[in-house]
């Protein structure tokens, strides 16, 4: 009855959700694509200056910072990027050298915050921005625990529409043929907008140009699985403030697996249970079926000695009737004889 | 706290009064909520946006309500009949935890109003939250129904009853798929985030470990609650219940102890194909064996010496360090080991707000859960569906 629809109902969502998990990175591996933007940083020729920060801010239409761009003693504390600042430049001492290094959305190539939303609010698009619809989003910040850059951020004091804030690559200025807000204002030439595959070219032949400029790697080239923001530097990563420990595999495999279980898990969770019931139930009916005969065999059983014990007490009955019985004759015959011999014997002397 | 039938006996007993405190800040503070955003109330941070109301009201909620799949399973699957008055307080409770966690989530939602947006309008099922959402919501009407007779018997709606519980085997069947499956989703959620969960928590089958322990979470929580309501429930209570407890707790005790040993093992295993054994030696290392050992191993132990000396006591006083144990546990994944590298500065602390609307949805929780318990046949069989089950 019922039973089977519901199983066929959840049948179908497992599959739903196995499917879906094979398109977001299951089982083959998306490299982006391919003739998608990107950017790469160049810490060596970075300067602090903030012009970038300032561009965000002006093309992305964010408030009024309360300190202004051009002040540079920000840089002397730590700062991350907030519902209001979509890109920050941190200083970073490094043997008595500041160098310096902007930090916003990377844009990554299978996006974990992608994988993360619930709702699918958040894309890859094919001009390699990674753009977010509020119109979608519930609010459940799962996108800002998934980024491993500690990218999204969010509009925690709004109490009706909160949004999910990011840099967006400047994904309508692409569109429209301009250059992201900041790659255009930097003065120093310290961010290059391009052709992802031309931007590693650059960033390769930089490095093979100047060895003694920069280490040999190109951050963002792989980490996880790969992001259209690139960098390149002139000192370890990790001492300007980026982990080298999130290695190379994109952010959908993390959870493909343990999701393309799910199916199974639908498909024979349902089997197995109701086998179990069956067992159940065979056990209890066996259970039943041999108590029944068990109580029939105790009942004819217990007929059986009544009967014999009736017919005992009957035989019983019937030989005490006979021997009465048999008596009774014996004691008549015995009277009878006995009036006879009276009758016989001569009468009383004294009676003649 | 409620339920004063007796004119003489007063209203304002210190339990009732500090409910009624409780209800009246959580009130007061979820208007603040709904009025000035999440920041006003909460400690959430952009490094930090999962709190105690993730942590706690979700992942410990969903775990802890467990009671009511193991049990159901136990006696309609597994045919351990003798289990049997145990199926609707453990059903009652579920309901009412997934219901409050539910209610818990709206808190925590930016935009509540469209939590039913992942399962109607934009699915997005590449994601482990989505299966919990799915799961959560389609288990909730599960286990509404499932809770239903008690409430048809109350009205005698006879027609709705038996429709109700001609039902049972498939929602069992329904029930146990469904929970598996969120109950591992839990800890799913946390596979995308291996930079941010300390290496002795992250692991590759945090969805089997979240699965597992779910098992003597929710055996715990019905030996637990059985205990409290023999204590202070004793009146509403009939012969079935009271005759059956016993070998309720002892039973249940005996499978918490082997699902507590397989589990305890199988997260040795974790470390191990991790190799993850130099992480012992550090502070957060400490920590993990904490854990490990005083709220699994010792657990573990209690239950079986309980179950094998027919103890009731022991297995009342495990139940609680199971419970303790889970609630730990899940704290540890969502929270403390959580963003394990951030300097100290920028770690999550709990503001008091937010504390305070926890303890009012447990306090809002306890208090219909009482009403329900009182009220309805839970603790008993109605008098004219006697042996209907
Ligand atoms: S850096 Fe973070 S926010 Fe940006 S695309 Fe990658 S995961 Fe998403
Ligand atoms: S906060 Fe919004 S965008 Fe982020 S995962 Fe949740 S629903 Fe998706």
């Amino acid at each position: 009855m019922k039973r089977r629809k519901f199983i066929g109902m959840l049948a179908g969502a497992g599959a739903c959700l196995a499917a879906s998990s094979a398109t977001a990175g299951g089982t083959h591996h998306f490299k982006g694509y391919p003739e998608s933007f990107g950017v790469l940083f160049d810490s060596t020729k970075c300067i602090g200056c903030r012009k970038c920060e300032a561009a965000c801010n002006k093309v992305n239409e964010l408030p009024a910072q309360p300190v202004p761009f051009d002040d540079l003693t920000v840089l002397d504390k730590r700062r991350r990027t907030h519902h209001d600042t979509f890109t920050v430049v941190n200083k970073y001492e490094i043997g008595n050298k500041p160098v310096y290094r902007k930090q916003q959305c990377n844009h990554c190539l299978e996006p974990a915050c992608a994988s993360a939303c619930f709702v699918g609010a958040f894309v890859k698009d094919k001009t390699g921005a990674v753009s977010y619809d509020a119109s979608k989003c519930v609010g459940c910040r799962y996108c800002m625990i998934a980024c491993p850059f500690e990218v999204p951020t969010y509009e925690y004091h709004d109490p009706i529409t909160p949004r999910v804030r990011k840099c967006t690559m400047c994904q309508p200025r692409i569109e429209e043929g301009k250059l992201p807000g900041c790659v255009e204002d930097c003065p120093k030439g310290a961010l290059v907008f391009g052709r992802r595959e031309d931007l590693l070219n650059i960033a390769r032949e930089r490095i093979r140009k100047h060895p003694n400029n920069y280490v040999d790697h190109i951050y963002g080239e792989r980490e996880m699985g790969g992001t259209s923001w690139m960098y390149i530097s002139g000192v370890p990563f990790e001492k300007i403030g980026m982990r080298e420990d999130l290695g190379i595999t994109p952010a959908p495999e993390l959870t493909s697996g343990a999701l393309s279980i799910v199916p199974a898990i639908v498909g024979l969770w349902p089997v197995f249970l109701t086998g179990a019931y069956a067992l159940t139930k065979r056990r209890d009916k066996i259970a039943e079926e041999e108590q029944h005969h068990a109580v029939a065999e105790a009942v004819a059983e217990a007929q059986a000695e009544a009967a014999k014990k009736a017919k005992a007490a009957m035989d019983k009955a019937e030989r005490e009737k006979q021997s009465a019985i048999d008596r009774e004759v014996k004691k008549a015959l015995k009277e009878a004889e006995e009036a006879r011999l009276k009758a016989e014997t001569p009468a009383d002397p004294s009676e003649q | 706290m409620s339920h004063h039938t007796t004119p003489n006996k007063t209203f304002w007993t210190p339990a009732n009064i500090l409910t009624a405190v409780i209800l009246a800040v959580g009130l007061a503070l979820t208007v603040k909520r709904f009025t000035m955003g999440i920041g006003s109330v909460t400690n959430l941070t952009d490094d930090n946006p999962w709190g105690i109301w993730i942590g706690f009201d979700l992942l410990c909620g969903v775990a802890l309500a467990a009671g009511g799949y193991t049990t159901s399973a136990a006696v309609y699957l597994f045919g351990m009949k003798k289990y049997h008055s145990a199926v609707r307080p453990a059903i009652t409770t579920a309901f009412l935890g997934y219901a409050f966690v539910v209610f818990a989530l709206l808190y925590d939602l930016g935009r509540y109003y469209r939590l039913p947006y992942p399962l109607t309008i934009y699915p997005g099922p590449t994601s482990f939250l989505f299966e919990v959402g799915l799961c959560v919501a389609l288990y909730l009407t599960v286990l509404a129904i499932e809770f239903s007779p008690a409430l048809w018997e109350t009205l005698r709606w006879k027609k709705l009853r038996f429709w109700a519980h001609s039902l049972t085997l498939v929602l069992t069947i329904f029930g146990v798929v469904l929970s598996t499956l969120h109950q591992s989703s839990l800890g799913g959620l946390y596979l995308l985030a291996p930079s941010k969960l300390h290496p002795l928590w992250y692991s590759p089958y945090l969805t089997l470990f979240f699965f597992l322990s779910s098992i003597p979470a929710g055996l715990s929580m019905v030996i637990f609650e059985g205990g409290l309501s023999h204590k202070f429930l004793h009146h509403k209570m009939d012969e079935t219940h009271i005759k059956e407890a016993p070998g309720v707790t002892l039973g249940f005790a005996k499978a918490a102890a082997v699902v507590l040993f397989a589990y305890f093992n199988l997260k040795w295993i974790g470390v191990a194909l991790d190799n993850n054994w130099h992480h012992l030696a550090t502070g957060w290392g400490t920590w993990f064996l904490v854990e490990m050992f005083g709220f699994v191993l010792v657990p573990c132990m209690m239950y079986a010496v309980a179950a094998r000396e027919k103890n009731q006591k022991l297995a009342f006083y495990a139940s609680i360090v199971t419970v303790l144990g889970i609630v730990l546990n899940r704290l540890n994944i969502s929270l403390v080991a959580f963003n394990w590298q951030l300097p100290s500065e920028l770690r999550y602390v709990p503001s008091w707000e937010e504390i305070m609307i926890t303890v009012f949805i447990v306090t809002l929780e306890i208090t219909v859960l009482r009403i329900c318990l009182n009220k309805l046949p839970i603790l008993h069989e109605h008098p004219e569906f006697k042996g209907a089950h």
